[in-house]
């Protein structure tokens, strides 16, 4: 049987190390950002991507010639789950969105002439530079209205020092997520904007279980000293963190094995932002508020109020 | 807490029954679902076009076009003025939004005079009680013309009406199924094409701007199609449609527009065979077609779709019926969709197409398929990890979870959410974080017992003590949701649905369903049912 319960773990004590772990994770992302950058998918960078299926298996390289020959720029092509399964991708072309549009029929009907099989068009999608620009924006502003939104409603629900803890944890998982993108150059398209926006909300959801613990214990140990505190309440809660983590980590598991290809990325995002995200909430948020002074003298009244 | 009412508890089945009934045609083909009495609900999911596959397309109406035409209209309107009035005017600038020139004379009845005429030519988009649409400043002799930004506004937003209005024909014509054509902000409309997966012919339906123009060729001019010199003033060069070296030399003025179209209907010459496009004008388009007709018999007639001559032929006779046919080397599926936009009308601008997504239904199909493999495994692997924690109250919040998954089917078809891949993530997801609410719970029963309560004691505070932290936990994942929601759109969108949902159906499972399986089973609960051996 599984009991994680009771258990009497000093996370405090760790916490020079996990602060200086995330500390270089965070460096590192940064790092990773000015040197390679975030490989966009069209979503964000505009252009053309093609997913075909042909019956035969299609040697990349020769096609990859083949299409460089319409001079069109970089053209990527890659395998998408099979051999009989290829991407293409074009990047936009000079000359606004109706150009965008002609490259795709010259493509298509160069594949058609190259290729001696079938082929079936799977997938096309084509975006326009103006769109793209407007799709970066609005991403970036939903995560930081989602912050915000968090900050705004910690601080309201608690006190100000956990909503500071709370979005600082937040914005460390944020960049970490941002961060292995740039370091593994997996695409970064327009759903992992949406994995950010979950992960900010499930890593959220974490911090305030311990969080919530936290002022409870505050209100029930008044003098209890606050690295103790923290500990007993990290310690409290532990087994619901795991518990939780590891149910959406299998889901999220089966969904990266067995969810097809279009959804990797997206999964994979949300699998790594799940993880950061636990472990924030435990070596990130919690621990901050032992310099962020909280508030020990909680008056009566108020706890009822906002235990409701 | 643990004592449910009667009421309680048939409310609390009553709302999962009905959800949950919502979820049933989603198992069934339509035709079984016809078969189903009448009370029974019969709307199944939704689903996105990245799963049923069929395109997205995003277009923008050219709103630089519309205003560079007005401004077009207004030059010539100003010029007119100026020459009636004998004035001599000089550095004449043509800008994006206005005129600038320098005259001498330039007075309050000039400028009514410009005004008026302005107005009487814009009478279809001005506002009740418009004034004015022009603002007319001089500064000693140079005078400047703009429209107000009102009327620009206004103009643009007339021009994006109709366009809409187009387009909803131009599809309709082609006769695609359940398409769905919205505006989208000021300028823009998006179209959803289900079952569609190639929508090569509809982008250049919707590329033309089929502006249809009868104009007399000029024959004042020794012209030469391949090396054409320029056009004297009142007469322009047009490329011929099928040869772009070709050149025609027409008269600018129109004689009869596309407006004045009734019908187009394509069809083939009796004589030839080839395909053509037959048309009819209305009362004033015909009386018109017939005055130049009878007037310029022998004349070669340019017949010009935006701006390229689809042929020029020589009239013979005086066409006084008001009909007449199009030939110009087409194939039959060309003089098709050339008779679709001639009825469908001119749109009053181009259409510029800013973003496709097109997905074919295979993909659509193995998406669905893989989606549901997921779910299935995940939530396999979700129930026996409840169970091998929690024991029987996992037992417990499994068949909630169970309830769960379909009530999320069931809201989704019931409000007609349209599912998507990132949705059926969203789902996936859920089935993982649903569980949150009874791990909070039993985690905190389990405490109550460590710290030495009863059963059913520790089972009553750990459902209080949970709430609040449930909420707290549950509502910032909801705000993410709604962020989500507003700001993104098409299959992402999808998963902001689904996860909102899994949100309300999964604290309303906790809350009711689990909590009453624990109270019918409360006098039977023993520790280690929650998971905690006895001597814990």
């Amino acid at each position: 049987m599984l009991n994680i319960s009771g258990t009497q773990i000093n996370f405090l004590k760790v916490r020079v190390i996990t602060f200086i772990l995330s500390a270089i994770l965070i460096f590192l992302s940064i790092g990773a950002f000015f040197a390679n950058g975030l490989n966009f998918g069209i979503d964000f960078k505009g252009g053309t991507l093609i997913e075909i299926e042909t019956s035969q298996e299609i040697e990349i390289s020769g096609l990859r010639d083949n299409l460089n020959t319409l001079e069109l720029g970089d053209v990527q092509v890659q395998e998408f789950g099979s051999s009989k399964n290829l991407l293409i991708r074009l990047e936009q072309q000079l000359g606004g969105d109706q150009v965008q549009q002609d490259v795709v029929q010259i493509v298509k009907d160069s594949l058609g002439s190259y290729l001696s099989s079938d082929i079936n068009f799977r997938r096309t999608e084509v975006v326009g530079p103006k769109v793209s620009g407007e799709l970066i924006q609005s991403g970036a502003i939903a995560i930081f209205v989602a912050v915000f939104a968090m900050l705004v409603y910690i601080w309201f629900r608690f006190e100000w020092q956990f909503s500071l803890g709370a979005v600082l944890a937040l914005v460390h998982d944020v960049i970490l997520t941002i961060g292995v993108f740039c370091i593994t150059q997996l695409e970064f398209n327009l759903p992992i904007i949406a994995a950010i926006l979950t992960i900010v909300g499930y890593s959220m959801n974490d911090t305030v279980v311990v969080y919530d613990r936290v002022r409870e214990n505050l209100r029930k140990y008044r003098s209890k000293e606050i690295t103790d505190l923290l500990n007993l309440s990290i310690n409290d809660t532990l087994s619901r963190t795991i518990v939780t983590s590891v149910t959406t980590l299998l889901a999220l598991l089966s969904l990266f094995i067995f969810g097809g290809e279009v959804i990797k990325g997206f999964t994979f995002a949300m699998i790594w932002g799940v993880i950061v995200g636990t472990y924030s909430s435990i070596f990130v948020a919690a621990p901050l508020l032992k310099y962020l002074d909280v508030k020990r003298e909680w008056n009566t009244t108020s706890a009822v109020d906002s235990t409701r | 807490m643990l004592y449910f009412s009667n009421l309680k508890i048939f409310s609390v089945l009553a709302v999962i029954i009905i959800t949950l009934l919502f979820a049933v045609p989603n198992f069934f083909g339509k035709d079984q679902l016809e078969t189903f009495p009448n009370f029974f609900p019969k709307q199944q999911v939704n689903l996105g076009l990245d799963l049923q596959g069929g395109s997205h397309l995003l277009l923008e109406v050219d709103t630089e076009e519309i205003i560079k035409e007005r401004v077009e209209n207004l030059n010539a309107d100003v010029r007119r003025v100026l020459k009636k009035n004998n004035l001599n005017y000089s550095n004449f600038k043509v800008s994006n939004e206005s005129l600038k020139f320098i005259v001498e004379g330039f007075n309050s009845e000039i400028q009514k005079e410009i005004s008026e005429l302005s107005m009487s030519n814009s009478q279809n988009i001005l506002a009740m009680g418009d004034q004015t649409n022009l603002i007319i400043t001089q500064e000693e002799n140079t005078v400047q013309i703009n429209f107000t930004e009102e009327f620009i506004k206004q103009s643009v937003s007339n021009a994006v009406a109709q366009s809409l209005e187009i387009v909803r024909r131009r599809i309709d014509e082609l006769g695609t199924r359940e398409p769905s054509i919205q505006r989208q902000g000021s300028s823009r409309i998006i179209i959803q094409l289900p079952g569609i997966d190639d929508p090569d012919r509809i982008k250049s339906l919707l590329g033309q701007t089929a502006k249809l123009t009868f104009q007399l060729v000029d024959t004042s001019v020794n012209f030469d199609p391949f090396n054409p010199s320029k056009a004297p003033i009142g007469s322009e060069i047009l490329a011929s449609d099928a040869d772009e070296e070709f050149k025609y030399i027409v008269k600018k003025r129109i004689m009869v527009g596309g407006e004045n179209l009734v019908d187009a209907q394509p069809g083939f010459d009796p004589q030839t065979n080839e395909p053509i496009v037959s048309f009819r004008f209305d009362r004033i388009g015909a009386t018109k077609f017939g005055r130049v007709t009878q007037q310029n018999v022998g004349k070669p007639f340019a017949i010009v779709l935006d701006n390229k001559v689809i042929s020029a032929p020589v009239i013979r006779e005086a066409i006084l019926g008001g009909s007449g046919q199009i030939s110009g080397g087409f194939d039959s599926e060309e003089a098709n969709d050339l008779a679709i936009l001639l009825r469908a009308g001119a749109l009053p601008a181009p259409l510029i197409i800013l973003e496709e997504r097109s997905v074919g239904p295979d993909l659509g199909a193995d998406s669905i398929e893989a989606g549901q493999f997921a779910a299935i495994i995940g939530f396999i692997a979700v129930i026996i990890f409840m169970i091998f924690v929690y024991r029987y109250f996992g037992l417990l919040a499994d068949i909630a979870l169970i309830i769960n998954l379909f009530m999320v089917l069931g809201v989704l078809s019931l409000f007609q959410a349209t599912l998507t891949l990132p949705g059926i993530a969203g789902i996936i997801l859920t089935i993982g974080m649903a569980v949150d609410a009874n791990v909070l719970i039993f985690e905190r029963v389990k405490e109550e017992i460590r710290n030495g309560s009863n059963m059913m004691n520790a089972v009553e505070n750990g459902y209080k003590r949970a709430l609040s932290t449930i909420l707290d936990a549950n509502i910032t994942t909801l705000i993410a949701a709604i962020i989500l929601f507003f700001m993104a759109s098409g299959p992402v969108r999808g998963f902001s649905i689904t996860l909102a949902i899994g949100i309300f159906t999964s604290v309303f499972t906790a809350f009711t369903f689990t909590r009453l399986l624990i109270s019918l089973n409360a006098k039977r609960l023993k520790p280690n049912f929650v998971g905690l051996s006895k001597n814990a």
